[in-house]
Order: structure tokens, then C-alpha cells, then sequence
């Protein structure tokens, strides 16, 4: 279980999450949905641990991120495609991780394998497409065999075999009982692969509730999303 | 519905071994670590060559003129240094890093410490290669100095700790400055640049310097005097290098734990 309690940054005088609270269950995908701007990488920052919150806290199983024991055994993030060195090789990016966590290194030849990486992992990670980046940060999160996945905007830059390769993968890991928090502004793709959702606008909290009910409201994901959000777009061209 | 459990967690927590693991896989797997430290035995031994071939005077201190490619070197693992952490500050690469181990100062001090290591192996091969070298190099009529002679070995072992301390000063400026071009500036500035003003502006800190710590009290056999300068001594110098390592080390640990990412 991931919960967050209260989470508030501030940025000088902007308000980037502003006292927002939800959950994550094992078991399903939950879309982390909102505009450009929302809060939803500085969240996932958040719980992370990589920046400091001015007030509130996240929870995984009950501890916070930094009081893991073993932190990629318990959760797997990507957070930016290209989080690595781009002079070391994808397997010697892997391999160092995995190393300090005392992953045996027979993982990373295994997460290799499951993203389809394995032809590629000896070459200078620099020279990865965006969508092989993708993958390669999909590698690392997978390394610890966590209880815990947080992607942010994970299909970005992969074609479409590679948004039907994704969509399959969470909804598979979530089947195995983890915790799948995802965030993502295409609604399409959110509508397809997850069961739950948090929508939020300018740092608060919009909704928190299933696919279903929340497509229920407004006939489709997408215009329940548009009308919840809807106060809270920065810049929205006119409609005639 | 329970969060599904770490399949077969070891026992504790991680710590400093693992740490260190993935800090000596992250250096050794860049084939720039490799340039640099190539180029800094191959500097120190090249100059060393060279200044040996010219050499005509007896007397001179013949151990500091063969570590004379010491002072020069120092900017490579001083880079070195810089770059183990504004490198992963420019890649993104600190964000993998911080989330694997979240306890911020002991990454610096495991990187600290792989760097410290390697730059103090190379850094003796450095001088050691150098100091013999440089000795064979010198013509026939100037007879080659002997590490079993007074403050020989002394003046090559620092030298080639001077490496090693650079390189961990480096690493304290890195952490502390996060941007390689500013953290770069800072440190050619504050090795040589500031080396060259206060010579003529303010000799009475010229001793303090790191360059001429180096080069000049850990690297000498004969005291070194420059009209009213007096340089520290050997052990002086290093315990002074040593403590400007120390103090841009703990700072950088201090903002690094402080800062977000």
C-alpha cells in the first residue's frame, strides 16, 4: 500500500502540491491523472524521497522512502527516461544498481530480457532511442522485484507496439499484487489500462475513485477528466 | 490485499560495501575515467622525461624536478573528481543513484572513498614511474637520485598523495556546485589561476595554496624558499591539503542531505 498524507511543496510562492492525500492499492493500476503543471512528477518526487515536502508525508507499507531497507527491492521508479549516464552501457547501468541493493546480477540479464533490451545493453546508453531509454528505465524499476512500481509518463517515445508492450506489462504486474502507480496525460491510454484513478489540478486533490465510476459521470474518462480539471488549466484554447 | 513481500530480502539494511559496489561499477564503466588517468601517468611521466634530459645542475633537487609533472596532472583527477557527481547531476543519473540510497552522505563518502583509492593508486604509479624515469633521463654527468636517500621516498609517496587529495577535493567541489562547468571554473580557478595572482599580489598566502602544497612542501626533498616565502613542510602540506579536501567533502555532504535533487 502507498498513501499519501497531507503532501504539500512549495516552489517560492507557487503552491506545487498542495496538502494532497490519496492511496495506492496492491493489486490494480492506478492512472495518476492531471493537466501539464498538475503536481504529478513533483509528487512522485515526493514519495521518493528526492525532494523534502514542507508539510505531510508518504507511506510505503507503512514506512517512508527513506527508511527502506533495501529501497529497489520495495520500489521501482522511473521518474525521467534518460536517468542514467549516457557514456556507461544500459548493462553496466543495470549492474551497478543492482549492486547496491545486493540484487544478484542474474537480474539484470532477466530485466534486460523482459524489455527487450538484451541485444542492446552492451552499447553506450547515450545512444538509446527515446523508446529504448524507456525501456531501460522500465530495467532498472524492475531490478528489486518490488512490491511498489511509479512511472511517470511511461509510454512517451515508444511506438505503438511499444504503448501495447507497456500497457500489458503493468496491468500484469499489478495482477501479481503490486502496487502500480502510473502517471499519464494521455486519458486514452489511462481509460485502457487502469482500474483506478487519481486526478489532480494545481496540487489538489480532483478525485480519487475507479475508471469506471468516474467514466460513468460524463459518459467517457475523458470528459469526466476535462470537466473535473477544468479549473484548474493554466491556458486553454477557445472553443467555438 | 497485501503489498506482495520483497522476494528473499537479504538480512539488514544496505550499507557502505554496496554502496561502494555501485559507486566502483559506476567509475570503472566509463571509458573517460580510463582517459584521465592514462593522461595523468602519462603526463607525469612525459614531463618528468623531459625536464630530465635538460637537467645540468647537480645540485638542483633533482626527486621535485622528475614529480615536476605532479602539479599539472592534478587538474585530471581533480575533474575526475568534479565529474563523479556533476555527471550525474547533468544525465539525470543522481535521481537513480538517490533513489537506490537515499542516505545521501554515505553515496558521497562511498564515492569518496573509490575515488580516494584509485586516485591514490595512480597517483603513486604516477609518481613513482615518473620519479624513476626521470632519473634515467638525466645526462651522464648528474647522477640520478635514490629513494634509500634522505626524504626521497617521502617526497614521492606525497607526491603521489597529492593526486588523491585533489581528486577528493574535486569531488567536495562537485557536490557542493552541481554544475560541471561552474564546478570546473572553481576549481582551475582555486588550483592555478588563484595561484598566479596571489604570487604577485599576496605572497604571504602563496604556501596555502593547493598547487603549491603539491608542489612545493609535499613533493621537495630541499625546503623550498621564494625570498620572504616560506612553504609549509611536507607533513604540513598535507595535513593542510588534507583539510581542504576534508571541508568541501563535509560541506557537499552537509547541502547534498539538504537539497532537494
Amino acid at each position: 500500500m502507498l498513501e499519501a498524507r497531507g503532501l504539500t511543496k512549495r516552489y517560492g510562492s507557487t503552491v506545487a502540491v498542495d496538502a494532497l492525500s490519496f492511496d495506492a492499492r496492491p493489486g490494480a493500476v492506478t492512472g495518476f491523472l492531471g493537466p501539464n503543471g498538475a503536481g504529478k512528477s513533483t509528487t512522485m518526487r515526493l514519495i521518493l524521497g528526492l525532494d523534502d515536502p514542507d508539510a505531510g508525508e508518504a507511506r510505503i507499507g507503512g514506512r517512508r522512502y527513506r527508511e527502506l531497507d533495501w529501497p529497489l527491492r520495495e520500489v521501482g521508479a522511473v521518474l525521467e527516461a534518460r536517468a542514467f549516464h549516457p557514456g556507461r552501457s544500459a548493462r553496466a547501468h543495470l549492474t551497478a544498481l543492482a549492486a547496491s541493493n545486493d540484487i544478484p546480477r542474474s537480474r539484470v540479464e532477466e530485466a534486460l530480457g523482459t524489455v527487450g533490451l538484451a541485444d542492446a545493453a552492451g552499447r553506450r546508453a547515450g545512444q538509446l532511442s527515446l523508446g529504448m531509454a524507456q525501456r531501460l528505465g522500465i530495467a532498472a524499476a524492475l531490478l528489486g522485484d518490488p512490491g511498489v512500481l511509479l512511472l511517470d509518463e511511461p509510454v512517451n517515445g515508444l511506438d505503438p507496439e511499444g504503448i501495447r508492450w507497456m500497457r500489458n506489462l503493468l496491468r500484469s504486474l499489478a495482477a501479481e499484487g503490486r502496487v502500480v502507480l502510473v502517471s499519464s496525460h494521455l486519458i486514452g491510454e489511462m481509460a485502457r489500462t487502469a482500474e483506478r484513478v487519481v486526478v489532480i489540478g494545481r496540487g489538489r486533490l480532483l478525485a480519487a475513485t475507479s475508471v469506471q465510476e468516474l467514466s460513468a459521470r460524463s459518459g467517457s474518462l475523458e470528459e469526466a477528466f476535462l470537466e473535473l480539471t477544468a479549473d484548474s488549466v493554466d491556458y486553454r484554447a477557445r472553443t467555438t | 490485499m497485501t503489498t506482495i513481500p520483497s522476494s528473499q530480502a537479504p538480512d539488514g539494511r544496505y550499507r557502505f560495501a554496496q554502496v561502494a559496489t555501485m559507486e566502483w561499477i559506476k567509475l570503472r564503466s566509463l571509458r573517460s575515467t580510463w582517459w584521465a588517468l592514462g593522461a595523468t601517468v602519462a603526463g607525469a611521466v612525459g614531463i618528468a622525461v623531459a625536464v630530465g634530459v635538460n637537467t645540468r645542475d647537480a645540485a638542483a633537487d633533482l626527486t621535485n624536478n622528475a614529480l615536476a609533472g605532479i602539479a599539472l596532472g592534478l587538474l585530471l583527477t581533480g575533474v575526475l573528481g568534479v565529474l563523479a557527481v556533476t555527471g550525474e547531476y547533468s544525465s539525470g543519473m543522481i535521481q537513480a543513484t538517490l533513489a537506490a540510497i537515499p542516505n545521501r552522505p554515505l553515496v558521497l563518502a562511498a564515492k569518496a572513498a573509490v575515488l580516494g583509492v584509485v586516485a591514490l593508486a595512480v597517483g603513486e604509479a604516477a609518481a613513482f614511474i615518473a620519479f624513476f624515469a626521470g632519473g634515467a633521463a638525466l645526462p651522464p654527468t648528474v647522477p640520478a637520485p635514490t629513494l634509500g636517500q634522505p626524504g626521497v621516498l617521502r617526497a614521492v609517496t606525497l607526491g603521489g598523495a597529492g593526486y588523491c587529495l585533489i581528486g577528493l577535493f574535486g569531488l567536495g567541489l562537485g557536490a557542493i556546485i552541481r554544475h560541471t562547468p561552474g564546478a570546473i571554473v572553481v576549481l582551475v580557478g582555486g588550483v592555478y589561476v588563484l595561484a598566479q595572482l596571489v604570487a604577485g599580489f599576496a605572497p604571504a598566502i602563496m604556501p596555502y595554496l593547493p598547487v603549491s602544497i603539491v608542489a612545493n612542501s609535499m613533493s621537495v626533498v630541499q625546503p623550498v624558499a621564494a625570498g620572504q616565502v616560506r612553504f609549509l613542510s611536507p607533513w604540513a602540506g598535507l595535513g593542510m591539503l588534507g583539510l581542504y579536501a576534508a571541508v568541501t567533502l563535509g560541506t557537499g555532504a552537509w547541502l547534498l542531505a539538504r537539497r532537494d535533487v
